[in-house]
């Protein structure tokens, strides 16, 4: 220890102690002077200012994006809420007051007695709420009797208005209020609770596009809560606008077609990816969550058989029938176990092991060639042909089509189907895949689950020549000076793994189904334009126990019906997948929703022979 | 074993302004629990009285053993902070977007508290072998600058950007205080004066936003600017007299933020007036004055760069916190020293105190 003190001085030390007590000593002047200036130069003025509590914060709120389909056609805007609040300092006699304002807004006064009636302490500094959105009569009425109600003001505030309450409800989504899990969140930075924020579709995938940012206001008050004067200002900066890729009036027509029906229809642009229309029925009215529900009305809503609240079109999961065959023909040709001049033999029946697979026409379909088989879509045709593919195979070219996996839309909740392999069967089951069922998802009637998103995606696939776009809800984004901030580019998610030549085959048929002499959905056929699809008809139970348990008029035994179309038939411009749940028959309840969807979106007249839906 | 020389040495002094100014903190903070809307808080007020007493038994562990052990196993404390703050970034509590606190039992503790001391001991270590009248040179200033920075960059993960600048204050002042060779030094100075606009040119702009709100609280008149503004009120309405015990309306209404911890001065200028403060701000002078004799009486280095270590440390949460709810200073989450509510800086504080004492009432042994 003492080496230390060799090489170094105690007063060396010493002397560089007395530096820091000069620091120190500057430090303590400095507060000192400084205290002395806010407490005796200028306490007067701050005590004055401290008695009122005259500098507050006042909140402006930004008001969030709009919303337009892509021709810029307003969806959502937001409209003007008018809030009685009561400053009970400044009201008094509070109960005077309630009294007055009660009378003049004709309202029972308990209502507002009972918010004003246990309030002491500080509470009594704060203005209170007492009703929201009393309408511009009321806020008449407030206002020109003003000098009765001391106390009582009325603030305005931007609630969110979906303009044509239920059009696109599950694709536009709606508001709701912030929970603490979300106030803690980088994301809502800014956000305070009670704010509303995004919870469902667009209003929740864009919410940090959509949201603006709050502003404020330093403000002095008098000793009656005036504003004096405004210190300070940072402005609000409104949400971005959003411009949908949908199209109003397409989206209009679908859901009026689909009205009185649960289901759904998905229109895809086939060369973009865009999502033209996207219905699912029956619908709700967003514009009472904003406004509130009531319990009734929001029971009447949870317990709808028909499911509201569900986007069916991404988050529905159906058998995908005989849609399915134009994967199974697609697969079959490209794997050469069959090739389209080849010809099968159909009696309306196909033994396999010791079962007997039946045809959906009874009597049988004849000779079929794979032209024939996609027209008259004849199962026992596409039981062979699934039979000779094997299950793996099969798979390998849905999961190519993009089924089976998310199509990556940028929507909450979206299933992803199902494309079942012999793997996935023994991990799930335990039980080794039998051939059988092979020949049940080769006609979509297996284990396969597919959406209707997926299922319109997969014919705008066909349709395109095989690129498979990733679905795009939103066109653009531009602030509010109209400046761009995002533009949506076509994605590519993949391509069929299908020559042009097999492709051209299978879409031949597909144009036969509609237009040819015995395709199953003549009634779809237009004369302006060519629209190419395939029907399919989902057995919810099976055939054998519906015919067992009744003469098939009971609603749920009833089967989906399911269209998926693309048209022009030459050079698409639009893909559509139809499902109407219990529907029965694909070529009678869901053709028809695309033949008219295909009319509007062409912008073809209305023609009144074929304008009402084909009964169901 | 025990000497009586400690207790003739003891410094009755040190303790009598500690307690003092623990005292002066418990006053304020009754007023800012008691009056704080729109709850009462008058549990917190409890807990710090109990963190007071286990404040005064660690005060008193830390000046019965000889501080010398302090020296020998300053890395040992050192890494065993050092390893709290990985601790605490991986299972640390999270609140309110940061993760500075470990649960124990019902309370909690933050390790980034206790790192200030670590960081001061082994820095006066390493300095205490080395220090020479000529000052150290940049290479001799690596390692402390490591020493510094591994806490500092663990804290700023918190992210808690008060105690981490705190840190590397205390290090720069003792630093300073051991000499920086004079090439050095200036090296030292023009490398900062010609980074800084380079990094500035490189900030995005909100980062650059971030910055000056930071200095200057009035750009962002919504946040931190208000609640300076708002403190500001509540010092000046306190005027000479002060409004009285429990009167503060500044701090009835909530109109101050975190009233009972950084803003916690403000409570006691409104309610006591300039006469209260300047008696707090002078307690505080003396106390500092006292602390800065103690190492002016000790004879061996370690003890006196210890010493001057604690010192800084204090000095600058005065002046910092201050300043601070004065509208001088940035605004940092700095705790105010025995005043603002808060156990892991009462903690520190009173080991602070209890390293001052030790090397006071072991100063004969070096004489």
């Amino acid at each position: 220890m003492s080496k230390y003190l060799k090489s170094i001085d105690s007063d060396w030390f010493r002397r560089r102690l007395t530096a820091q007590l000069i620091c120190v000593a500057l430090g303590v002047l400095a507060l000192l002077l400084r205290l002395f200036y806010l407490q005796v130069v200028r306490g007067p003025e701050f005590r004055k200012l401290s008695l009122n509590n005259s500098i507050r914060l006042q909140a402006v709120d930004a008001p969030r994006g709009l919303i337009m389909d892509r021709h810029g056609e307003l969806l959502v805007d937001n409209r003007p809420s008018f809030d009685l609040n009561i400053s009970p300092k400044d009201a008094q006699p509070i109960k005077e007051t309630v009294r007055r304002l009660s009378m003049a807004l004709e309202a029972e006064d308990e209502d507002f007695m009972a918010k004003v009636a246990d309030l002491r302490g500080a509470a009594l500094l704060r203005p209170l709420l007492l009703k929201r959105d009393i309408g511009r009569d009321a806020l008449g009425t407030v206002e020109t009797r003003r000098y009765d109600l001391p106390g009582i003001d009325v603030s305005v505030r931007l609630l969110r208005h979906y303009v044509d309450g239920g059009m696109a409800a599950h694709l536009i989504g709606y508001l709701g209020e912030i929970n603490p899990s979300e106030l803690q969140c980088d994301i809502f930075a800014g956000c305070r609770s009670g704010d509303l924020i995004g919870k469902f579709g667009v209003e929740k995938s864009f919410e940090h596009l959509l949201r603006g940012q709050r502003g404020g206001r330093q403000v002095e008050v008098n000793a009656s809560g005036q504003v004096v004067r405004v210190l300070r200002t940072v402005p609000a900066q409104n949400g971005h606008n959003v411009f949908l890729t949908i199209d109003g009036r397409l989206q209009r027509r679908a859901e009026e077609l689909l009205a009185g029906f649960a289901g759904a229809a998905v229109a895809v642009d086939p060369t973009t990816g865009d999502i033209l229309a996207l219905a699912s029925s029956p619908t709700f009215d967003q514009n009472h969550f904003i406004t509130g529900l009531s319990r009734d009305q929001w029971n009447a809503v949870v317990n709808n058989p028909w499911r509201p609240l569900e986007n069916k079109a991404l988050q529905g999961e159906y058998p995908p029938a005989s849609t399915y065959k134009i994967l199974t023909a697609l697969a079959g040709l490209e794997e050469k176990v069959i090739t389209p001049q080849e010809v099968l033999f159909c009696p309306g029946h196909y033994r396999f092991g010791n079962r007997d697979y039946r045809c959906w026409r009874r009597g049988g379909h004849g000779q079929v060639d794979l032209n024939r088989a996609i027209a008259e879509s004849c199962d026992v045709y596409f039981y062979q042909v699934g039979q000779r593919l094997g299950i793996d195979r099969l798979a390998f070219y849905a999961k190519a089509a993009g089924l089976g996996k998310r199509t990556g839309i940028d929507l909450d909740h979206e299933s992803s189907g199902l494309v079942p392999t012999a793997d996935w069967k023994r991990r799930r089951t335990g039980i080794a895949w039998q051939e059988g069922e092979t020949l049940s998802v080769a006609i979509g009637q297996g284990f396969n689950l597919v959406t209707p998103l997926q299922m319109a995606v997969f014919a705008a696939t066909v349709g395109n020549g095989g690129v498979r776009y990733r679905p795009q809800i939103v066109a653009r984004v531009v602030t509010p000076e109209g400046e761009v901030v995002q533009e949506r580019q076509p994605q590519v998610a993949g391509r069929l793994p299908i020559g042009l030549a097999v492709l051209q085959t299978v879409q031949r048929g597909m144009w036969e189904v509609v237009n040819g002499e015995r395709g199953t959905a003549r009634i779809a056929r237009l004369k302006e334009v060519a629209i190419s699809g395939k029907t399919g008809t989902a057995q919810v139970v099976s055939r054998e126990k519906a015919e067992a348990e009744s003469s098939g008029n009971v609603h749920h035994y009833k089967d989906h019906a399911w269209f998926i179309a693309y048209a022009p038939s030459e050079a698409p411009r639009i893909a559509i997948a139809v499902i109407v749940e219990h529907g029965e028959h694909g070529s009678s309840a869901a053709s028809p929703v695309a033949r008219e969807m295909v009319r509007t979106y062409l912008g073809l007249g209305e023609d009144l022979k074929t304008a009402s839906r084909g009964a169901p | 074993m025990f000497d009586r020389r400690y207790l003739q040495n003891f410094d009755w002094g040190l303790l009598a302004f500690s307690l003092l100014l623990g005292g002066f903190g418990l006053v304020a903070l009754y007023s800012a629990v008691a009056a704080g809307v729109p709850t009462p808080q008058k549990a917190l007020f409890t807990r710090q009285l109990i963190w007071f007493g286990v404040g005064l038994v660690v005060m008193t562990a830390c000046m019965l053993i000889n501080y010398k052990l302090l020296e020998r196993y300053a890395h040992v404390i050192y890494i065993g902070c050092v390893g709290l703050l990985v601790w605490v970034m991986i299972f640390g509590k999270f609140v309110g977007g940061s993760r500075r606190w470990l649960a124990l039992g019902p309370f909690s503790l933050q390790p980034s508290e206790l790192a200030k001391v670590a960081v001061i001991i082994v820095l006066a270590r390493y300095y205490s072998k080395f220090v020479t009248e000529r000052g150290f040179t940049l290479m001799g200033l690596r390692l402390p600058v490591l020493l510094t920075l591994l806490p500092v960059v663990l804290i700023l993960r918190q992210p808690d950007l008060g105690t981490a600048g705190l840190i590397v204050l205390i290090a720069a002042s003792m630093t300073l205080f051991v000499k920086i060779e004079r090439r050095s030094l200036q090296l030292i100075i023009g490398g900062g004066l010609t980074t800084v606009p380079l990094v500035w040119f490189f900030l995005k702009g909100y980062q650059k936003q971030r910055i000056l709100t930071f200095i200057d609280p009035d750009r962002d008149p919504l946040g931190t600017g208000y609640h300076i503004i708002q403190s500001k009120i509540a010092i000046g309405s306190g005027a000479l007299t002060g409004k009285g015990f429990l009167q503060g309306t500044q701090n009835a209404l909530s109109f101050l933020p975190e009233q009972h911890t950084d803003f916690i001065f403000s409570v006691l200028a409104e309610e006591w007036g300039f006469a209260g403060s300047v008696l707090l701000i002078l307690t505080f002078m003396v106390f500092i004055i006292w602390a800065l004799n103690i190492a002016h009486g000790c004879r061996e280095p370690f003890g006196v760069i210890l010493c001057m270590g604690v010192t800084a440390m204090l000095s600058w949460q005065v002046f910092i916190n201050i300043g601070m709810v004065m509208g001088l200073m940035p605004v940092v989450g700095v705790p105010l020293p025995f005043i603002s509510y808060g156990g892991s800086s009462l903690l520190t504080t009173f080991i602070g105190v209890g390293i001052l004492m030790n090397v006071s009432m072991r100063r004969f042994m070096y004489e």
